[in-house]
This record gives structure tokens, C-alpha cells and sequence, in this order.
């Protein structure tokens, strides 16, 4: 028998998830202000004594690992060389490696988007441009301008492999902390994430954490191993596909909601499912993740405004008898506000319908119509979701909300979006212990007791 | 080795003649970047730009084809690929006209050559490795 501590190290909660391998289930969970600010144990012991008084006395625990998205999380910049080609290919990856996507750059650089990479504080960036043997001039330029400005920022080169032996002289004669990996698109439309994601990964355990006062921790706990995102991912994937013999759940998407950032989640095939469409744009991965770094509950409740036409306010105003702009403005000044009254849990489903039914409408595949001399053709440009069979909310206001439901809803199919390809009728689930994240780390030890625990604690929406 | 961006233009979803220029300027020895049927001027350009290619060659058989390569030019030079040669070939326009006057038509709008229908292959090869100075 063995006994597993899980770390989620947020952006403002410490949250732990303490596992026994004989009984296959959880023995407690807890959780603390994020302290990284300051020192980041202190949250963390906090929370390990309410998981204590919790569990009803101390647990001597075989291994302990983390994940990590305090600090402002991993923030990227990815560059690319056609905007829907090669940058959507580094976009992507970011992604799908944990990361935020703060910058994203086509064609040359210029020296004021240098300066902004160097503003943002980004962590690491992501060079790519050109297929292998394509253009290499564009990607040998951007790693000069990188180059002469004397950034230490990491960079991973991720383009045209031709050149790649030229741009890493170019790096060290500069003396950058350069890495090289395979193409993230050696041939047109071709996606390829594996190798620079396993980088990112690799540079975030190295140096990111180390930056930020995260790696402090492992004095107390075996390793920081992931960024939460990446966890998350990685639950999704094993949830929705299985293990050996323990089936997944199938086809799935996963809304997670927060304060400052709203995740989509999509696990399913990218092939078109109806006959009478032609796919178009780049290759989708069967995991694929988005981040609106636009809409959350709190700190980006203006985003949340932002993303409004003016005629939706206006409709939530009338239908909901509130004024959403106040409120929303409210929210964003108070970003510790929780909900006290009826009024203020209306508020915040409200928001969180918005954040869903945005966060879908950018990650969804969609339709256009085509008028050929054949008749009708649809083009397809990203996922088609329509086929879902479950839909699994996570996240603060869903798990707190007494009707997640109606917050989760908005992904569904309506009639006045017909060309965007939601879910139709898919079965709604939530994560109410908020494991996701814990489990995915899970899965690095054991992927099977992973999988047995998130089918028995991610459970059906009643109402 | 010389790269070459082929593809069918507009709303047009034929597919064979695209196979075959494929199946043939492989054995020629390029390297053969198919965009496919139902390919717009933009993703011609952008395949171009991101594989470095050498030239673009625009098939259409649905008799659209004046309208789809309307301002093609204008937008490679603006993607900075102006130089790059582009032919199109296939049934390219409406009805039966004096090929000469299409042909004319299309050097206006920056195509470098334009074929009639049923030319052989074997005719536009040489003007390729021409254009590409073999």
C-alpha cells in the first residue's frame, strides 16, 4: 500500500489531493492561498495541516509531486512565419504544452516587437517558420533580431530544420540560451507538437520554476513536474481514451473555468463527420486545448464585458433584470467577492454562461458554405464537437454553483449559431472534488488508479 | 530540388487532373507541394511563402476560373512573392472562346503562361523547367 501526495500550485489556490493506492480513492483534499509571492511553503503547509486535521492525523506520504501555474503561470511567446500556417502550428504547441500564449508574432520581427517580448516578461519562446527546406530567410532574420537584442529569455527553434544548424551559430555567438527540436510543421498543414512540447516541458522544470520561487518547495516535496494546464490535459486525454483494460468515457470536452482565465478542452478525432464537407486549415490534434486569457470571474470580468456586443448586454440586461455592466465592473474591482446572496450567485452564473458560450464559440470547429456548380459544399475549418457525449465542468463557480447545469449548457448546439458545430445532446458531468489536475499528475505514476479514481469522482449533474 | 505548389482553384472539386500533375512532376523529380481541390489565391500564396516555392500552377476545369484568379498577382506581391511564376491551365473560362484572347486575358492578370483544355502534359513540361531555369 501506498500513499501519494498531489500539488496544484494556482495562481491563488495550493490545492491538495492526498491519495491511498489500496482503497483506490482519495483520502482528503485541501487547500491554501497560493504564497509565491512570499514564500511559497508557507500556503503549502497551511493547506498540508487542514488535510491533516481533514484525514484525522498525519500521513507519512511514499511521493509527493506538484504542478505548477502560480506566478503568472508559463507565458510564451510564439513566432511564426504565415499567420494560419506556421504561427498557428507554434500557438498550438504553446497550448498544448501548458503555456499561455502572450505574444504571437508573423513574418519579421520588428525591434518594438522585441521589445514587447521583453516587457511581457515571457518565459520562453517559441521560433518557428518555413517547412523543412522551405523559407528559411524569414526564421534566420527573427533569430538575428532575437540575437542582437541581447535577451537571455530561453528559445526553443522550432522551424525550418535547413537553417537550424545556421541559427544555432547565430545563438551562440551571442551566447543565447537556445534549444533545437524537430519542426512543429515540416510539411504543409502537417502538425507536429511532440518534441517542442517535451522542450517546453523540459525548460519550464529547469529554469521557469526555479525563476518564479517555485523550486523552493522541493526542499519539502519530491518535484514540481508539470504546469497545471498540462496535468489537466493529460486527465482529459486519459479519461476520454482509457487504459489498458479500464474504459474511458469516449469522446469528451471540459470547460474549466477561473478567475482570470477560462481553459477549453476537446478530446475527440478531427476528421469530418458528415460527408458533404471538405476540411480545411491546419491539422487538429485529438487533445486540444485553448486558453481565453480574456474571460474569467474575476480578474478578467472586464474581458468577460469586452467579449459582449452591445445588443447582448443589452438582452442579458432585460432577460436577467440586472445591470451586467455595474456588476461585471464590481466583480473586477472586488476579485475576492464571493457570492453572499441570491442576487450575486445569479450574477455569477450569468458570467460563467458567458464564459462558456465564448470559450466554445473560439474553440469549435466551424462550417462556411460553398455555392459550387456540383451544389452545396461545406468547408470545415477546425473541430466538429457535434458528436460529444459528455460535456465535464470544473472549475470554482461550477463546483460551488447548486445548478452547474445551466452554466454548462451554453456549449450546446443553437439555432441561431447554425454553422458553429457544438456539442448536440451531450450528458453533463462535473468534477466536484476539483481533481482534474491532481489526477493527471496521478497519471504519471500510475495512469490506471488515475483513471478508476476520476470515473468514480467526476459524476453526473443531477438536475 | 525545385518546389512547385500545385492545387485546384475556387469552388471546383476536380480531382483527377490534380493527381496527375502531381503523379507526373514527381517523376519529374520536384518536390510537390498539393494544396488540393477547393484551394483559394490565399492558400496558393501561403503554401508558396512557407515551402519556399519556385512556382505556383493553378488548375481549374469548372469554367470559373477568370473570376477565381482575379488580382492573384496583386496579392503575391503584396505577400512578397511577386516574382514568383504562376501558370494555370485547364478549362478556365465559360464557353467555347478564341483561346488566344483567354490567353491574353490571363498574361494581363500576371499568369506567366495559360493552357487551353486537353493540353498534354508533355507540352507544358518544357515551359516549366524553362520558367524555372533548367
Amino acid at each position: 500500500m501506498s500513499r501519494y501526495l498531489m500539488i496544484d500550485f494556482g495562481s491563488t489556490f495550493t490545492k491538495l489531493t492526498a491519495i491511498d493506492t489500496e482503497k483506490e480513492d482519495i483520502i482528503a483534499t485541501a487547500n491554501s492561498f497560493t504564497t509565491v509571492a512570499t514564500d511559497i511553503t508557507v500556503g503549502y503547509e497551511k493547506a498540508l495541516e487542514e488535510l491533516y486535521a481533514k484525514a484525522g492525523g498525519k500521513i507519512g506520504f511514499d511521493k509527493i509531486i506538484g504542478c505548477s501555474s502560480a506566478a503568472g503561470g508559463l507565458k510564451m511567446a510564439a513566432i511564426g512565419l504565415v499567420e494560419e500556417l506556421t504561427l498557428e502550428a507554434a500557438k498550438r504547441v504553446c497550448l498544448g504544452a501548458g503555456a499561455k500564449v502572450e505574444l504571437a508574432f508573423s513574418h519579421h520581427l520588428t525591434h518594438a516587437d522585441v521589445r514587447k517580448i521583453i516587457d511581457k516578461k515571457i518565459d520562453i519562446i517559441l521560433l518557428a517558420g518555413g517547412t523543412d527546406g522551405g523559407n528559411s530567410e524569414c526564421i534566420l532574420f527573427n533569430q538575428k533580431m532575437l540575437a542582437e537584442s541581447g535577451i537571455k529569455i530561453p528559445v526553443i527553434y522550432a522551424g525550418n530544420k535547413n537553417c537550424a544548424d545556421e541559427a544555432v551559430a547565430v545563438a551562440r555567438e551571442y551566447g543565447m540560451d537556445e534549444y533545437v527540436c524537430g519542426n512543429v510543421m515540416p510539411k504543409l498543414n502537417e502538425l507536429k507538437v511532440d518534441e517542442a512540447r517535451d522542450k517546453i516541458r523540459e525548460i519550464f522544470l529547469k529554469n521557469i520554476i526555479e525563476a518564479k520561487g517555485i523550486k523552493k518547495i522541493e526542499r519539502e516535496i519530491d518535484k514540481v513536474i508539470l504546469p497545471t494546464p498540462e496535468a489537466v490535459l493529460k486527465a482529459a486525454e486519459l479519461l476520454s481514451k482509457g487504459y489498458m483494460r479500464e474504459s474511458g468515457l469516449g469522446e469528451i470536452v471540459l470547460v474549466d473555468i477561473g478567475g482570470a482565465t477560462t481553459d477549453f478542452y476537446s478530446m475527440c478525432s478531427a476528421s469530418a463527420k458528415r460527408s458533404d464537407v471538405v476540411l480545411k486549415g491546419l491539422e487538429e490534434p485529438y487533445a486540444k486545448r485553448t486558453v481565453e486569457g480574456d474571460l474569467g470571474m474575476r480578474y478578467s470580468a472586464l474581458g468577460v464585458l469586452d467579449a459582449l456586443s452591445e445588443e447582448e448586454i443589452r438582452t442579458y440586461d432585460e432577460d436577467e433584470n440586472i445591470d451586467l455592466k455595474a456588476e461585471l465592473m464590481y466583480r473586477h474591482e472586488h476579485v475576492d467577492n464571493v457570492p453572499a446572496d441570491e442576487h450575486e450567485v445569479k450574477i455569477d452564473r450569468i458570467m460563467g454562461q458567458i464564459c462558456v458560450d465564448k470559450s466554445i464559440e473560439r474553440h469549435v470547429g466551424k462550417m462556411e458554405e460553398m455555392y459550387t456548380p456540383m451544389g452545396l459544399v461545406y468547408y470545415q475549418y477546425g473541430k466538429d464537437l457535434s458528436q460529444i457525449r459528455y460535456v465535464i465542468g470544473t472549475g470554482g463557480v461550477l463546483v460551488k454553483s447548486k445548478t452547474p447545469r445551466e452554466i454548462l449548457k451554453k456549449v450546446e448546439y443553437t439555432p441561431s449559431k447554425p454553422l458553429e458545430l457544438r456539442p448536440r445532446r451531450p450528458q453533463y458531468l462535473l468534477d466536484k472534488d476539483y481533481i482534474l489536475a491532481a489526477m493527471g499528475l496521478l497519471s504519471e505514476i500510475d495512469p490506471l488508479l488515475a483513471l478508476k479514481i476520476m470515473k468514480k469522482h467526476i459524476v453526473p449533474i443531477e438536475n | 530540388m525545385k518546389t512547385i505548389v500545385i492545387g485546384v482553384i475556387g469552388a471546383d472539386v476536380h480531382a483527377v487532373g490534380n493527381k496527375i500533375i502531381e503523379y507526373v512532376l514527381k517523376k519529374e523529380g520536384y518536390n510537390v507541394v498539393n494544396i488540393g481541390v477547393l484551394s483559394s489565391q490565399e492558400d496558393f500564396i501561403n503554401a508558396a511563402i512557407e515551402t519556399n516555392a519556385d512556382m505556383i500552377l493553378v488548375s481549374s476545369l469548372y469554367g470559373h476560373g477568370e473570376m477565381d484568379c482575379r488580382g492573384m498577382r496583386e496579392k503575391c506581391i503584396e505577400a512578397g512573392i511577386g516574382d514568383i511564376p504562376m501558370f494555370v491551365g485547364g478549362n478556365i473560362v465559360v464557353g467555347k472562346q478564341d483561346f488566344d484572347e483567354v490567353r491574353d486575358r490571363f498574361i494581363k492578370m500576371g499568369f506567366n503562361k495559360a493552357y487551353p483544355p486537353g493540353t498534354p502534359f508533355e507540352k507544358t513540361l518544357p515551359d516549366i523547367k524553362e520558367v524555372l531555369g533548367e
